[in-house]
C-alpha cells in the first residue's frame, strides 16, 4: 500500500517530520479516499475539504517554524458529529439540530487545534448517540466497510467506518453504553472508552451526562493511546471532569502480560454470544495465557441486570438533557399557535422515533409514583455493578470478553424490534455504568469476513493497564486485514 | 407484569405531540421494554446505596469571574425566529 | 373575620449579586442591553455544562448562618423538569431534598409583639430569562406573541422558604422587611423588590381556630412590601368570605394585580405538576465541612437586630436606631463617630433626623455626600464646648452635607459661632438689666420667673449668638449679687 490515506498516526507523524510527505498531502490523500468511500459509505454528515486543506497548509507552516504539536500535529482527523464545532453545522444526526451552528468549540475540539491536528469534518451518528447502529441518524444510516449491507455498529459508527476505510486517519466518538467500543468491533478497528471524567465533555452534545464520555479511534493501539493522551486533563469548564493528574496512559505498550492477572467475564462468555466470536474470543484468552498472563474466569453477577438499569438510567437523563430542543434559541420551529404547542410540535417533527421512544421512558422513569421502583432502582444496580467491579478487581487486573456479542449485523434487521436491538450492548454497558475504562481490539474475521473485537476492561483510572493488554492483544491477534473498500487497488463502482 | 403507564400524560410531559395512533405505538413498545427493565427490581437491594455518579468528588467550582459573553448577532442568527434584540415565540398559555 | 385566623409562609427568592452567573462566566448586571450578558451554559446551547460559583456558594451559607440555620454537610443539586420559554434548558438547576441550609428562623415584632418565625430551608438555584408580552397591558392573558431576554438566565438565586408561622398581614411585612435587611447586612444583594432582585411569593390559607390548615393559594407579583400587605389582607377576606358563602378554597397560583387591588387565578392545573426531580448529573454532590461551617459563622456581621438592640441601649432612641439600621450606611457612620468620643444620642438624631430629611430632600444617597464620621464629632464637640446652638449645628449639618467644609470652618465662616464667653456676655447683660430696673427688682425679690424674657433680650441682643445657658446664668448672679 502506498496510498497516503492507509497510514497509520505515527508513521504519518514520521513521514512529515522526515520530509516525506507533508500534512497537506497526506490530507489531499484522505479527502481522495472518501471521495471514493463516502458515496457507499456515509460516513460523514459534514466534510469541509476547504478547512482541511487550509489547516493542513497551516500546520505544515507551523512545523516550519518550529512550532512542533506532538504526534497529531498535521494528522486528518474526524469528530462524531455530536461535538460542537464553532462554525461548522452541528446536527447530533437530528433533524431538530438541522442547519444549528453553533458559536463555541467542545474542549476536545480545542485541544485537537491547540496541536495542529486537521479537521476532516463530523460524522455521523445515532441520532443524539441513541443506537447501536448508526441506522437511526435522520440523515441517514452509515454503512458497514466491510460488508456495505451491514451496520457499522454505533452510534459512533460514522467515526469508526472512516478509520477504517482511511477517510480519517483517526477519529473522536462518544461511548454512552458502548458508541465507542461496539462500532469498533463492528467496523475492525481500535476504539477506546476512557475512564468518565478523564475527557471533558464541554461541548459534547449530551446524551446520559452521567454516563457519556469521548474517546479515541484509530487503526493501531498506539495510534489510539496517543489520541487519548492529546484529549485528557482537567477542564474548568467540566464540574465532572477529573481533578487529579493525569493517569499514564501508553507507558506499557511494550511490557507485555506476563504476571498480569486477567479476569475472563462468565456472564459474557456463553449463552447470547455468537459461536464464532465466544471461539475467537477463548483463542485469544489461551494466547494471552501463553504469553504469560495468569487467566481465570470471573463472575460480575450484577453485569446481568445492568442493561436493564441502563435503559432507565440513560433515557431519564436523556429526558432531561434533550428538554433544551424546544424551537425557541436555536434549530427546528414547527410553528403553533401558542408557544406550549410549537414546542410540542416541534418537538414530536425533530426527533425520530428511538429518540422520542428514550424521552418518553426517561420522562416515565422519573415521573411521580414510579421514580423509586423505576429510576431509583436502576441506581442501586448501579451500585450492584461497581461492586461487582471492585471485587473482581481484588482478584484480576483487567477483565476480558468479547465486546457485541455479533459481528455486524444486516442493515433493518433490528430496527423493528427496540429491545434485540439494546442487546447489542449487552458486553459494554457495564463499564460505562461503573465509569471504567474499557478498549476494543480487532482480533480475527468469522466466515463471513466480518471482523470480531475483543473487550478489555480496567479499573478507574488504570488506562495504563488497559492499553498494556491492548498492546500484547493486537500483537498476538496480527489482525491486518483492511476491507476491500479501504485499499487503494479496489475502486469499486 | 403489565406495567402502568398512562401515555398520553408522559407525552404531555414530554412535550411531544404525538398522533394517537403514534401514542398507541409507543405504548406498547413502553410495555415489552419496562418489563425487560423491572429486573432491576429483582436483585436485592436493601441498604444498597444509588450510584448517580461514578467518580467520589466533591465540590467543582469555578472563581467568581467574569468571563467574556456571546456575540449577541451570533447567538440571534441561530434564533428560528427573532425580533430586533429578542428571540420571539407564540403566544404562551400559562405564566410560570 | 372573627374566629378566623389565617396562616401564612412566605417563599423569597434572593438573586445574589456577585460578578458572575451561577454556572458561568456571564456578568451579574442589571439594566444590561437585552441578549449581551449571555453565553452556552446560560442559554442552554446543545453540549454547555454548568460549573457552580464559589462565592454565591459561600453566600447562601452566610444568609442561612444569619437565619441560624443548620448548614448541611453533605447537599445536592436537582434538576427540576418543566418546560418554560425563558427556561433555556427546560430544566432548572435547583435543590430538592438535601438544601445547603435547614432549620432557621427569623424574629420580627409586628404590632408590638415579637413573633419568630421559622425558616425551614434556604437552597440554591438558578434565574429564569425574562418574557416580555406583546400586549398592551403588558399581561400574558392578552399578548399575542412574548419576546425572550435571558440575560438573567443563571442569575444565582437563594430561595428562603419560611414556616407558616405568619399570622397577620402586617406580620408578613414585618417578615419582609427584615429579611431584606438581614440580607442587605450581608452584603450579599441590595434585594430590590422594585428591580426584582428579591420577590416574594405568599402562601395563604385561612381557618377557624384550633381547626387544622384550610387550602392554601400561592399569591405572586407583589412588587412593594405595601403590596404584599394589601394582597395578603385581600386574600384572607376573599377566603373567608367564599368558605363563609359555602364555596371552597381552590389550591392554586393567584396573581396580585396592583391596580385593582384584587388577585386573580393565574391558570387552573388540569393536572398537579409532575418536576421529575432527580440529581443533577453534570455536578458532582457538595461538601461543607465542620471548618468550612464556623469560618461562615464567625465571619457574619451584627446582624440588624443586634444592631438596633446595640444603638437603642446608647441611649438614642429605638425608632432612630432602626431609622438607621434600616439604611445600614447611617448606622456605619453612628458607630464610628461614637467611636471617636461622639455624644451617642446627639449624633443619632441627627443621623436619624436631619440627615435623612436632607437625603430625602436632595434626592441623594449618604455615599453622595461629604458628610464623614469627624464632621460629626467636631460638630458634637462645639454644641458639647456651647460653641454652636442646637439650632445653628442643624445649619452647620446641612452645609457640612452639601459639601461646604468642616464644621468649624462653616461656622466661623457664616458667623454661627455662639458667644458662651462671659467676659464678652457681661456688657450685654449689664445692658438688658440697665433697661429694664422694674424686671431685675422682681428678680431680686426673689421671683425668678422673668428670668426668661431678660435671655431672651440678650439674645435679641446678640442676633441670637449669645449661649441662653451662660446668659441666664450671668443674669442670676446679677440679681443674687445685687
Ligand atoms: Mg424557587
Ligand atoms: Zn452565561
Amino acid at each position: 500500500m502506498s496510498d497516503l490515506a492507509d497510514l497509520t498516526v505515527s508513521e504519518a507523524a514520521s513521514s512529515i517530520r522526515r520530509g516525506e510527505a507533508t500534512s497537506l498531502e497526506i490530507t489531499n490523500a484522505v479527502i481522495a479516499r472518501a471521495g471514493v468511500t463516502e458515496s457507499h459509505l456515509h460516513a460523514y454528515l459534514t466534510f469541509d475539504q476547504d478547512a482541511a486543506r487550509a489547516a493542513a497548509q497551516a500546520a505544515d507552516a507551523a512545523l516550519a517554524a518550529g512550532d512542533d504539536g506532538g504526534l497529531f500535529h498535521g494528522i486528518p482527523i474526524a469528530l462524531k458529529d455530536n461535538m460542537t464545532t464553532r462554525g461548522t453545522e452541528t446536527t447530533a444526526g437530528s433533524k431538530i439540530l438541522s442547519g444549528y451552528v453553533p458559536p463555541y468549540n467542545a474542549t476536545v475540539v480545542r485541544r485537537l487545534q491547540d496541536r495542529h491536528a486537521v479537521i476532516l469534518g463530523k460524522t455521523n451518528l445515532d441520532e443524539f448517540a441513541m443506537g447501536s447502529s448508526t441506522e437511526n441518524s435522520a440523515y441517514g444510516p452509515t454503512r458497514n466497510p466491510w460488508d456495505t449491507d451491514r451496520v457499522p455498529g454505533g452510534s459512533s459508527g460514522g467515526s469508526a467506518a472512516a478509520v477504517a476505510v482511511g477517510s480519517a486517519l483517526a477519529a473522536l466518538g462518544s461511548d454512552t453504553g458502548g458508541s465507542i467500543r461496539q462500532p469498533a468491533s463492528l467496523c475492525g478497528i481500535v476504539g477506546v472508552k476512557p475512564t468518565y471524567g478523564l475527557v471533558s465533555r464541554y461541548g459534547l452534545i449530551a446524551f446520559a451526562s452521567s454516563l457519556d464520555q469521548i474517546g479515541p479511534f484509530a487503526r493501531t493501539v498506539g495510534d489510539t493511546a496517543a489520541l487519548l493522551e492529546v484529549i485528557v486533563g482537567h477542564d474548568i469548564h467540566d464540574a465532572t471532569s477529573y481533578r487529579g493528574d493525569v493517569p499514564p496512559i501508553s507507558t506499557a505498550l511494550e511490557t507485555g502480560v506476563a504476571g498480569m492477572r486477567i479476569g475472563v467475564v462468565k456472564e459474557l462468555s456463553g449463552e447470547g454470544i455468537d459461536d464464532e466470536v465466544a471461539a475467537a474470543c477463548r483463542a485469544m484468552y489461551e494466547k494471552l495465557a501463553a504469553a504469560g498472563a495468569e487467566v481465570t474466569e470471573v463472575s460480575l453477577p450484577a453485569s446481568e441486570t445492568a442493561l436493564s438499569a441502563y435503559y432507565l438510567i440513560a433515557p431519564a437523563e436523556a429526558s432531561a438533557n434533550l428538554a433544551r430542543f424546544d424551537g425557541v434559541r436555536y434549530g427546528l420551529r414547527v410553528d403553533g399557535d401558542t408557544t406550549e404547542e410549537m414546542m410540542a410540535r416541534t418537538r414530536a417533527e425533530g426527533f425520530g422515533p428511538e429518540v422520542a421512544r428514550r424521552i418518553l421512558l426517561g420522562t416515565y422513569a422519573l415521573s411521580a409514583g414510579y421514580y423509586d421502583a423505576f429510576y431509583g432502582q436502576a441506581q442501586k444496580v448501579r451500585t450492584l455493578v461497581r461492586r461487582d467491579f471492585a471485587a473482581a478487581y481484588e482478584k484480576v487486573d483487567v477483565l476480558v470478553s468479547p465486546t457485541s456479542p455479533t459481528t455486524a449485523f444486516p442493515i433493518g434487521e433490528r430496527t423493528a424490534d427496540p429491545l434485540s436491538m439494546y442487546y447489542a450492548d449487552v458486553c459494554t454497558i457495564a463499564s460505562n455504568l461503573a465509569g471504567d475504562p474499557s478498549g476494543s481490539i480487532p482480533i480475527a474475521l468469522d466466515s463471513a469476513a466480518l471482523p470480531i473485537g475483543f473487550q478489555i476492561m480496567a479499573p478507574a483510572l488504570h488506562e495504563e493497564q488497559l492499553f498494556r493488554v491492548a498492546a500484547e492483544v493486537e500483537r498476538l491477534a496480527e489482525f491486518r486485514q483492511r476491507p476491500e473498500l479501504a485499499t487503494s487497488e479496489v475502486r469499486p463502482a | 407484569m403489565p406495567v402502568d403507564i398512562d401515555i398520553a400524560k408522559v407525552a404531555r410531559l414530554a412535550r411531544l405531540a404525538l398522533s394517537p395512533e403514534k401514542l398507541a405505538e409507543y405504548d406498547s413498545q413502553l410495555q415489552d421494554i419496562l418489563e425487560h427493565a423491572e429486573r432491576v427490581g429483582a436483585l436485592p437491594t436493601e441498604g444498597v446505596p444509588p450510584t448517580s455518579h461514578p467518580l467520589p468528588m466533591t465540590n467543582a467550582f469555578r472563581p467568581d469571574e467574569v468571563k467574556a459573553s456571546l456575540d449577541r448577532d451570533e447567538v440571534l442568527e441561530q434564533a428560528p425566529e427573532r425580533a430586533g434584540e429578542y428571540f420571539r415565540v407564540p403566544r404562551i398559555l400559562g405564566e410560570s | 373575620m372573627s374566629g378566623w385566623e389565617a396562616v401564612i409562609g412566605i417563599e423569597t427568592h434572593v438573586e445574589l449579586q456577585t460578578e458572575s452567573k451561577m454556572f458561568c462566566g456571564c456578568p451579574v448586571r442589571f439594566g444590561a442591553e437585552p441578549n449581551t450578558t449571555v453565553c452556552p451554559v446560560c442559554l442552554g446551547l446543545p453540549g454547555a455544562l454548568p460549573v457552580p460559583n464559589e462565592e454565591a456558594i459561600e453566600r447562601i451559607l452566610r444568609i442561612g448562618a444569619a437565619f441560624e440555620c443548620t448548614l448541611v454537610e453533605g447537599s445536592l443539586f436537582h434538576r427540576k423538569n418543566y418546560f418554560y420559554p425563558d427556561l433555556p434548558k427546560n430544566y432548572q438547576i435547583t435543590q430538592y431534598d438535601l438544601p445547603f441550609c435547614i432549620d432557621g428562623h427569623l424574629d420580627i415584632e409586628a404590632d408590638g409583639e415579637e413573633v419568630r418565625v421559622g425558616i425551614t430551608r434556604v437552597h440554591m438555584e438558578e434565574d429564569t430569562g425574562k418574557s416580555i408580552h406583546g400586549s398592551e397591558t403588558g399581561r400574558i392573558h392578552d399578548a399575542e406573541y412574548s419576546l425572550l431576554d435571558f440575560n438573567r438566565s443563571g442569575v444565582p438565586l437563594v430561595e428562603i422558604v419560611s414556616e407558616p408561622d405568619i399570622r397577620t398581614p402586617e406580620q408578613a411585612r414585618a417578615y419582609a422587611a427584615e429579611l431584606q435587611r438581614v440580607v442587605r447586612s450581608l452584603g450579599v444583594s441590595d434585594a430590590r423588590l422594585e428591580e426584582g432582585s428579591v420577590r416574594f411569593d405568599a402562601n395563604i390559607s385561612v381557618r377557624r381556630a384550633g381547626d387544622d390548615f384550610g387550602t392554601r393559594a400561592e399569591v405572586k407579583n407583589m412588587n412593594s412590601l405595601r403590596s404584599l400587605q394589601r394582597a395578603i389582607a385581600y386574600e384572607i377576606d376573599r377566603q373567608i368570605a367564599l368558605i363563609e358563602s359555602g364555596s371552597e378554597v381552590v389550591q392554586e397560583t393567584r396573581h396580585w394585580d396592583e391596580g385593582s387591588g384584587k388577585t386573580s387565578s393565574m391558570r387552573s392545573k388540569e393536572e398537579s405538576e409532575d418536576y421529575r426531580y432527580f440529581q443533577e448529573p453534570d455536578l458532582v454532590p457538595l461538601h461543607v465541612d465542620q471548618t468550612w461551617r464556623d469560618r461562615v459563622f464567625a465571619g457574619l456581621p451584627e446582624l440588624p437586630a443586634v444592631r438596633r438592640h446595640r444603638i437603642a441601649a446608647t441611649g438614642v432612641d429605638r425608632q432612630a436606631a432602626a431609622v438607621m439600621v434600616e439604611a445600614g450606611d447611617l448606622a456605619d457612620l453612628f458607630d464610628e463617630a461614637v467611636s471617636l468620643g461622639s455624644e451617642a444620642r446627639t449624633v443619632g438624631n441627627w443621623l436619624s433626623g436631619d440627615v435623612v430629611a436632607y437625603l430625602r430632600r436632595n434626592e441623594t444617597t449618604l455615599a453622595d455626600t461629604h458628610l464623614q464620621a469627624e464632621h460629626l464629632q467636631e460638630l458634637a464637640v462645639m454644641v458639647g464646648e456651647g460653641a454652636l446652638s442646637s439650632t445653628a449645628a442643624k445649619d452647620v449639618l446641612a452645609r457640612v452635607l452639601a459639601g461646604e467644609g468642616s464644621p468649624r470652618a462653616i461656622a466661623e465662616q457664616h458667623d454661627l459661632l455662639q458667644i458662651s464667653d462671659t467676659g464678652a456676655l457681661e456688657a450685654e447683660v449689664e445692658a438688658v438689666l440697665a433697661d429694664n430696673p422694674d424686671v431685675l427688682a422682681k428678680l431680686q425679690s426673689g421671683d425668678l420667673k422673668p428670668i426668661g424674657f431678660l435671655v431672651g433680650q440678650v439674645m435679641r441682643a446678640t442676633g441670637g449668638k449669645a449661649d441662653p445657658k451662660v446668659v441666664s446664668e450671668l443674669i442670676r448672679n446679677k440679681a443674687t449679687a445685687g
